[in-house]
Parts: C-alpha cells; sequence; structure tokens
C-alpha cells in the first residue's frame, strides 16, 4: 500500500502553499544528515501499518515499530528542530506548550492514538477524526518525524497527579 | 438550605436566615407584589429604568429565546417563587444530556415542551412538559462533522436555540442552521453558511427577528473573517449577510450611516485601518448576543476581536472588530457603528450582551443599551445615536485608563500595551475580558443589572505568527491569573444609572454562568463548581443554593408550567473556555494551555467533573 507521504518529491512540491517566509525557515531547519539517511518511513513497518487499537484477534499481535522512528526519538537535534516546527505550523495553537487546548494534552502521558513514535507519526500526516488536521500533503516526512520527536519529548517528564499542581497562581496587586 | 461556601463572602452584609418557611399561598403572593409595587419605586424613585415594551411584552410564561426577550433583561415576571420561600425549592425533574462538553445553551419553554440543545455533537431534545418528569417528546442528531471539533477555539459549546412560529431555530459547530418543527422534530431547512477548513464554527444562539433567523460565526482565533447572517424563517434562504471587515460593501456600509464619533466615520474603512490584505484574516466574528428595538427597528451586536492577537501584525484601528453595530434587521444596512477597542491589543472582544433599557440621563429621558465589555467597562450606549453616555469600570482594570466620551476611544495604560518578545505582566482583565459571554439580567423592580464576572489578570508575550488558513492565527503566549483580592470571579449589582456597583459578592471561581432575575425579587446564577444559587435582589444576600454535580456555565430560566407552576431551569455541566481544563482533559502544569486559561484554573480538576444534566426547580405543592 502506498501513500502521498512516502513520495518525498511531491511532499516538496506541496510546500508552496506555505507562506515564503516558512519555506525558508523549514529549508533551513532541514538536517541534511538524516534527509540522507531516508527519512520515509519504513515499507514494512512503517506509519501505514500502524494500530491505533491494542486488540489484535485471534492471537495477532502489534506490528513491528517502524525502525526510523528511533533515529529521531530522543536525538536533540531533531527535538530542536521540531519545536520550532511546532510553533511555525501553529502545532501551539491547539497544543500549546503540551498542555492543550483546542486539541489534546501531549505532556499527560495518555495517548489517544498511541504514544509510539510511529504512531505519533500517523497521527500527525493523516490526521485524526476529532480535529486533528492531516499535514502529510504539507510536511516533508522528515519534519513530521522531528515534530513526533518534539512531541514524544513532551510526555517524558514524570506524570503527576492534577491535586500536585492545584495553585492557581499568585493573584495580582492592585 | 445547604451551607454556605467557604469563600463566598459579601461586601454588603446582611445575610438573613431564610428561616421563614411559611408555606406560600396566593393571597401572600399577592400581597408581596404588592408590597413590592410600593416599594421599589419608591426606592428607585423616577430615576430607575424601564424596559421598552415593544423589546419586552408581557410576561406569558414561556422562555422562547436565550436572552427572554428583544430587550435582553433575562427577567421573568413570574413570582411565585421569592425570597420567604426559595429555601424550599426542590428538584422536579433531572434529565441527563449525555454529553460531557460544556454546557451554555439556555433551556427553551414553548407551549409545554422544554428545547435544549447539548455541545457538540449539537443534540437537540424536546421535553414533554405536560407528562411526569418531563420525558422525551423527540430528540434530533444533526451529525455534525467530528472535525469541527479541531477548529472550536475554546471548548465545543453551543449557547442555544430559538423559538419562533412553531419552528425551532439552532446551529452546529460545522456551520448549519437547521429549522425543526417543534411538535414533531422534523427537519424543515438546514443551510450551510461556512466552511471549518477555514476555521469557521457557529457556537451563538440565533435570534429571530422580523421572520428572519439571525446567525454570526466564531473563529477569531483562526483567522476567521466575522459575519452576521439573516436567513429567512420559512425556507432557510440566505436574506443578507454583513461581514465586519472588508469594503462597505460587503459590510452592508451606505448612505445611511451615520457613526456618533469621526473615527468611526469614513470610506472602507474595513480595509483602509488594516495593512494590505490583513482584513480578509482579521476576524470580527459574531458569537454572542443580538438585541432588537421594533419601535427603531435596529438590532443590535458587537463583533469579535481581531487576528491576530499579536498586534504588530495589524497596525491600524482594525475595522470593525469589537465593534457595536446598529443596523436595520430588513435589509442588514447599518445605521451606525461604536468601535469599543480599536486595534484591541488583548483579546477584548465586543459580543457581550446589550439590555435595552429607557432611563433619565441628566434628566433627559433616552434610549440606551447596557453593555458590559471585555474592556472591564460598562457601556450605556444612546440606541438612537451611538453616542456613550457612561463608561464606568464595573471591575479592577487597568489595562484602560478610562474611556474618552469625547472620542468613543479608550485611552490606554501605556505600561500594559502588548509588542513581540516582551512579557507584560498583570493586565488586568486578562484575554477573557471582566467579563466573557455569559449574560447579565436586568430587573425593572430594583433597577438594577445584575453582571457576572471574572477578576483575572493576566501576562501577556506576543510573537509573529503565519496564517495557515485551519489553524489558530493568534501569536500570543499569555498566563492568566487570578486579579486582587485573589477571588476570581464577582457578582455585581450594578446601578446603571448611578453608574457604580450597589453589592458585589465575591466567588473563588470565575463565573462563566449567566444570570436571571425573577418578579419574586430573587437572582440565579450558577458557578464553576456546581453550585446553583439563588440571591435577594436587593442586597445580594444568599437565599439557596443546590450542588448539581458538574460545574455551571449555562443559562437559567424561569417558567410557568402546564400545572400554573413556576419552575427554575439550568443546564449542569463544566467546560468553556474556563472549563476546558475538565472538559477536555487539559494538563495543569502547563499554564500557557488553553490560551492561558490553565494558568489560572489549575485547580478546577480537583473542584468538579464533567457531565451534563438539565435540572428543573420547583416548589413542593401543599
Amino acid at each position: 500500500m502506498s501513500s502521498p507521504c512516502r513520495d518525498p518529491e511531491r511532499s516538496v512540491a506541496e510546500t508552496h502553499l506555505l507562506p515564503i517566509a516558512v519555506v525558508t525557515f523549514l529549508a533551513l531547519s532541514a538536517n541534511d544528515a538524516m534527509a540522507q539517511q531516508g527519512a520515509a518511513p519504513d515499507a514494512d513497518s512503517g506509519p501505514d501499518s500502524v494500530s491505533v487499537t491494542g486488540l489484535f484477534p485471534n492471537g495477532g499481535a502489534p506490528p513491528a515499530q517502524d525502525p526510523v522512528g528511533a533515529r529521531f526519538e530522543e536525538s536533540k537535534l531533531a527535538i530542536a528542530d521540531g519545536k520550532q516546527l511546532f510553533n511555525q505550523m501553529n502545532c501551539t495553537g491547539c497544543h500549546f506548550n503540551g498542555g492543550g487546548g483546542m486539541g489534546p494534552a501531549l505532556m499527560s502521558g495518555h495517548w489517544r492514538y498511541g504514544g509510539q513514535m510511529d504512531q505519533i507519526y500517523a497521527s500527525i500526516a493523516q490526521g485524526r477524526p476529532n480535529g486533528m488536521p492531516s499535514w502529510q500533503f504539507v510536511l516533508q516526512p522528515q519534519q513530521i518525524w522531528e515534530l513526533a520527536a518534539y512531541v514524544k519529548s513532551l510526555s517524558m517528564t514524570a506524570p503527576i497527579s492534577a491535586s500536585e499542581t492545584a495553585a492557581p497562581g499568585a493573584s495580582v496587586k492592585p | 438550605m445547604m451551607p454556605f461556601p467557604a469563600l463566598q463572602s459579601l461586601r454588603r452584609h446582611r445575610r438573613q436566615d431564610p428561616t421563614d418557611s411559611i408555606r406560600s399561598s396566593r393571597w401572600r403572593r399577592v400581597l408581596l407584589a404588592a408590597a413590592s409595587l410600593l416599594l421599589y419605586p419608591a426606592l428607585a424613585g423616577a430615576q430607575t429604568p424601564t424596559v421598552p415594551a415593544s423589546a419586552a411584552p408581557f410576561d406569558d410564561g414561556q422562555w422562547t429565546m436565550p436572552a427572554k426577550n428583544y430587550a435582553a433583561t433575562r427577567y421573568s415576571a413570574l413570582d411565585e417563587i421569592n425570597g420567604a420561600n426559595v429555601s424550599n425549592l426542590q428538584v422536579a425533574f433531572a434529565f441527563s444530556t449525555g454529553v460531557d462538553h460544556g454546557q451554555e445553551a439556555a433551556p427553551i419553554v414553548a407551549n409545554n415542551t422544554m428545547f435544549i440543545v447539548t455541545p457538540y455533537p449539537n443534540i437537540v431534545f424536546a421535553l414533554d412538559l405536560t407528562k411526569p418528569g418531563a420525558p422525551i417528546k423527540w430528540s434530533y442528531q444533526p451529525h455534525p462533522a467530528a472535525a469541527a471539533q479541531g477548529v472550536a477555539c475554546c471548548d465545543v459549546v453551543n449557547r442555544g436555540a430559538s423559538y419562533s412560529d412553531g419552528k425551532i431555530f439552532f446551529n452546529t459547530l460545522d456551520d448549519n442552521t437547521i429549522a425543526l418543527d417543534a411538535e414533531t422534530g422534523k427537519v424543515l431547512w438546514k443551510t450551510n453558511l461556512g466552511d471549518i477548513n477555514t476555521g469557521e464554527t457557529i457556537t451563538m444562539a440565533p435570534l429571530v427577528v422580523k421572520g428572519k433567523v439571525l446567525v454570526g460565526d466564531s473563529g477569531g482565533e483562526l483567522g476567521v473573517r466575522g459575519w452576521l447572517t439573516a436567513l429567512d424563517i420559512a425556507t432557510g434562504k440566505i436574506l443578507w449577510r454583513a461581514f465586519a471587515t472588508g469594503p462597505d460593501k460587503d459590510v452592508l456600509i451606505g448612505p445611511g450611516f451615520r457613526s456618533f464619533y469621526p473615527s468611526d466615520n469614513g470610506a472602507d474603512l474595513g480595509v483602509t485601518t488594516w495593512p494590505t490584505d490583513a482584513w480578509q484574516t482579521g476576524g470580527g466574528t459574531m458569537w454572542g448576543w443580538i438585541a432588537y428595538d421594533p419601535d427603531l427597528n435596529l438590532i443590535y451586536y458587537g463583533t469579535g476581536n481581531p487576528g491576530p492577537w499579536n498586534q504588530e501584525q495589524r497596525p491600524g484601528d482594525n475595522k470593525w472588530t469589537t465593534t457595536l453595530f446598529a443596523r436595520d434587521p430588513d435589509t442588514g444596512a447599518a445605521k451606525w457603528a461604536l468601535q469599543y477597542n480599536p486595534h484591541d491589543e488583548h483579546d477584548y472582544d465586543g459580543i457581550n450582551e446589550q439590555i435595552l433599557v429607557d432611563m433619565n440621563v441628566d434628566g433627559k429621558p433616552r434610549k440606551v443599551l447596557l453593555h458590559p465589555d471585555r474592556n472591564g467597562h460598562l457601556y450605556v450606549v444612546d440606541r438612537e445615536s451611538g453616542e456613550i453616555v457612561s463608561a464606568n469600570p464595573y471591575g479592577y482594570v487597568n489595562s484602560v485608563l478610562r474611556v474618552d466620551l469625547n472620542t468613543g476611544r479608550p485611552v490606554m495604560n501605556p505600561d500594559k500595551l502588548t509588542r513581540v518578545g516582551v512579557v507584560v505582566h498583570d493586565i488586568c482583565p486578562t484575554a477573557s475580558g471582566l467579563k466573557d459571554w455569559n449574560p447579565s439580567a436586568f430587573s425593572p423592580l430594583t433597577g438594577l443589572m445584575y453582571i457576572p464576572h471574572e477578576n483575572l489578570c493576566m501576562d501577556w508575550k506576543s510573537r509573529s505568527v503565519s496564517y495557515i488558513a485551519g489553524t489558530p492565527f493568534v501569536g500570543a503566549e499569555v498566563v492568566s491569573k487570578p486579579g486582587p483580592g485573589g477571588n476570581r470571579g464577582e457578582f455585581t449589582a450594578w446601578d446603571p444609572v448611578a453608574g457604580k456597583a450597589v453589592w458585589t459578592i465575591k466567588e473563588d471561581l470565575p463565573l462563566w454562568s449567566g444570570a436571571m432575575a425573577t418578579a419574586g425579587g430573587l437572582v440565579f446564577y450558577g458557578t464553576m463548581d456546581g453550585w446553583f444559587k439563588a440571591v435577594d435582589a436587593k442586597t445580594g444576600d444568599l437565599k439557596w443554593q443546590f450542588q448539581t454535580g458538574s460545574g455551571i456555565i449555562g443559562q437559567p430560566v424561569a417558567y410557568r408550567g402546564p400545572d400554573g407552576h413556576e419552575y427554575i431551569a439550568i443546564l449542569s455541566g463544566v467546560g468553556g473556555w474556563a472549563g476546558a481544563i475538565v472538559s477536555g482533559d487539559l494538563d495543569p502544569r502547563d499554564p500557557t494551555g488553553a490560551l492561558g486559561m490553565i494558568g489560572v484554573m489549575a485547580d478546577l480538576k480537583t473542584k468538579t467533573a464533567p457531565g451534563g444534566t438539565l435540572y428543573v426547580f420547583t416548589l413542593p405543592r401543599s
């Protein structure tokens, strides 16, 4: 099964939709080394075979994780580039700095559609039915991996209970 | 009677235990009504504002539009439930909406049927009030596009339906207006008004005026271009659309347009007060309230914030965002405009309610409207000319020094203006304003306006943002915090003639529910931790409260049931912008989340949980 997000040329062609300033920024932010290694998801285990369910009938098992994701996960460079993309693509407008708003929280450790790198990649590329847009025609695979790396990093702080942070902030002095 | 909450206090503390448990009887009610007739005008003298009769006709005991009447008083003339017996109030029936998002809708009552609209997926329930327990008469599921949830800025709310001519009119989050047969729930027509891929949604309650359904759009945080549209109630055909930005022909500004203040007059200001083409993504959406004066044949409504929030990307006045419009409902033609917050820098939308009253100003009778703006000032505006009669702060404000009555413009505090890369601290009020969408009430008995509002401030840092259609177009990082005193909410009784507060109830949490006043001398509102309260309209003394199980951000209503008795209804169910941390299960560790609201609502998950339930109260029958 093929997918538009596999085709780097098409992805690049579609970036003309973005404001020129953003395109310039994206070009600068690309990591040449990683691009040369090939960021497109692996065909046999890539995001298109990602499952977002935990049920596999008749003894089935989840597909193997896409090995490409491991190259980006916990890469400081990928996370930094992903963070910049997160701002440039207005992801912050919905998810803010991980707490969420229009979109769900990304730092809570709870994942509606899976928290593996390839699952996060798939959610960004394909979009999700309750309001997540599809970015596969706007971003290159490498950029989506970088975003996934940043999103994944948001959840790496140990979850704490809501009551521990239940302070509404100091009040303003008149 | 339930105990008083620990954090509630009264500035003018004349608490009175409602121990009088004498059952209400007819003669007693008559006596009370007569006493109040004698008492209230005597107290207020000739200065008491009156409500124009054409906009608020004789109360038939129904509640057919969210604001009760065209004057938007949210005042019920029913007086069976009053200060002497309200402590006996009990649940008549309850109903689960089955939807866990913020319930902002007003229950609508017509022909012994109650109609409620849920948040997304916008299910309409008709409940048969003639039968025990008010069972479902019919329900209707519009199945809006699920993706619409991703472009709704502040929870997936709906502010309710309107009833007229045997039809129920309501809007869906994915930009449709639908007319249903009120008796059967059958779809009469459905008209698409927008595209979610531009970031456009609809959350407001429509208003029916002269055979037209008036509908506006949401999406001021997504670079949506705002409008108000009129649809034919019989066919759903679009009759006119008035944009808030762009050339005069789009804004429906023509030869008959004359604003009171010079800066609100000029050709194509909706284009020339913006950088090139920025008006096309400039906001000015209309997701709030419309009032109508049948005598002047004018509708009144305000427009939302300009986009993006980062003001440096849009030098100019940014007309006609945050603007009060007076329009002819027949044609949509604008008669005058008043821009509350030219070049808004703080997200101070102008969509809050307008209450129509006639009152003496300096000994002269004036037709005015009362508008508590997000910028913290209570505007008294002449309905004929658009002149600001007065504009006084109704809570703590430091971003606006005063409103200049010669120019109509606010005088901004230079220390609280926003800029790119700089954190400006302690701007009061916060982005959601001293008051957000939740509507006030006005009682002709007391002459007072009852304002449920917030006491929040914020830190703000602007940053540059690119427009990508269908994504947020904000460009600001905000962290909200409690205002002076630490109480995040206030319920203020306001004297519009004197231009000052008479009493204020401090609430721990921001108030996100509407208010309602009754001829029983009571005012009702709810809190975000689930308390539904009745207070004395004259003193603010708490007379009764009931814990509904989830935070209240809805609109209370009163109606006469088929049995001839008075009922009070409210939807419970936390959410909305201020409650999104609960309804959206957001993470309290990110104070910038939900456009900065998490910063001040981090504790809400410890105080309430989601869940939508209608509660209807009445007195026990003897």
